[in-house]
């Protein structure tokens, strides 16, 4: 845990305003694109084991749609918007005009697409605020789109903070379709720095953080 | 004792466990990670590993986990089999998992292949303790949960497509 213990209250607070300040340009892209109210939670700054992410999300075999990018440049990390299923089907619904759309029944390539697009400029306003905020560069990969066990998925962005410890800090935040019948969380924003890029991200912003 | 109750003893990411019938093993959501069981059928004795991470040279850190890396987690893996009543020699194993989930055009790191890359080393490691590979279902692009049913030596897995296969 001694990456970790450098890390106090004031470090997890900056962390917090980062995902504050990026989901909040992404809940208002994603408001604007789809013409509806999106409610965002305050962002949620953890360090938590492996299998805990996965609990954020429903446990490891739950089945998620992802869009995942990999941040390059100055602080690098991964990027994860992850949407249960049938929020993923009424975004897609909204996005292409057909109500009736399943995901089972038709994952055409304009339906898949549509939603790659949309974790792509959701991810996009997410980073370019991140960067604005930091004047670091940050540049996202090309998002790449999964439907399938939040396990498999995830463990991606884990791959670099796994080398060194089983500890994972993330910066969750949850979004919210205005009106839906279920007040069940729909969507997560998940922020992995690579290790090395939370002093790079403190130092960014005048922070000191002993490395 | 009652053993008529069947446990689940699931086991987590970069983590192991070992398992005797009637008792059965399982591990969620693999992705580029590998699941591998090494077991001994007549002694009805399995054991199940997550593996992340192809080899511990890759670590950054002093105190490791050994259920992370390949190389660690088949040695550790074959003395806990054989500490719960396997034999040296009488030991196979089965493993599933290793894919690609997410196809990059550009820009493929070392990193991106890292599924291939633990199958590999895993294979690579059970060959060094002669552990023969009975079954395997590895790579392609989906994510795998698994069961090892220790009595049967049957290993169940399940992908979101395909639904549950034996093997």
């Amino acid at each position: 845990m001694s990456y970790f213990e450098r890390m106090d209250a004031f470090h997890m607070d900056i962390l917090k305003e980062i995902g504050n300040i990026g989901a909040g340009h992404a809940a208002t892209a994603l408001s604007k694109l789809l013409n509806k109210k999106i409610e965002m939670t305050i962002p949620d700054v953890r360090i938590i084991s492996f299998d805990e992410m996965m609990d954020i999300v429903g446990g490891a075999d739950n089945v998620v749609a992802a869009v995942f990018l990999r941040i390059e440049g100055d602080a690098p990390g991964n990027m994860f918007f992850v949407l249960s299923i049938e929020q993923a089907e009424r975004f897609i619904q909204q996005m292409i005009g057909d109500e009736q759309f399943k995901l089972e029944q038709d994952c055409s390539e304009l339906s898949l697409s549509a939603l790659q697009e949309l974790g792509n400029i959701l991810a996009g306003s997410y980073l370019s605020s991140l960067s604005d905020f930091t004047h670091l560069n940050l540049y996202p990969s090309v998002p790449a789109l999964s439907i399938d066990m939040i396990g498999a998925i995830l463990s991606y962005g884990l791959i670099e903070m796994s080398r060194v410890g089983d500890h994972v800090i993330v910066v969750d935040t949850a979004i919210h379709e205005e009106h839906q019948p279920d007040d069940r969380v729909n969507g997560h924003f998940f922020l992995l720095p690579d290790p090395e890029s939370f002093h790079i991200i403190f130092r960014a912003l005048g922070v000191e953080h002993d490395e | 004792m009652m053993s008529e109750i069947v446990q689940v003893v699931k086991v987590g990411i970069a983590d192991m466990n070992v398992v005797k019938a009637p008792h059965v093993i399982r591990t969620c959501g693999l992705g580029s990670c590998v699941g591998v069981v090494v077991y001994d059928l007549a002694k009805e004795v399995a054991g199940m590993a997550h593996v992340m991470l192809p080899d511990s040279s890759l670590a950054k850190s002093e105190n490791m986990n050994v259920a992370k890396y390949a190389d660690t987690a088949i040695e550790e893996l074959v003395r806990r089999v054989i500490g719960a009543g396997g034999r040296n020699g009488h030991l196979k194993a089965k493993m599933a998992g290793g894919a690609q989930m997410f196809q990059f055009r550009t820009g493929t790191t070392d990193m991106m292949r890292i599924g291939p890359r633990n199958v590999e080393a895993v294979r690579e490691q059970l060959q060094r303790f002669r552990i023969p590979i009975v079954a395997e279902d590895v790579g392609g692009s989906s994510g795998r949960t698994i069961e090892f049913h220790p009595k049967t030596g049957m290993l169940l897995i399940r992908t979101v497509n395909q639904g549950v296969r034996e093997m």
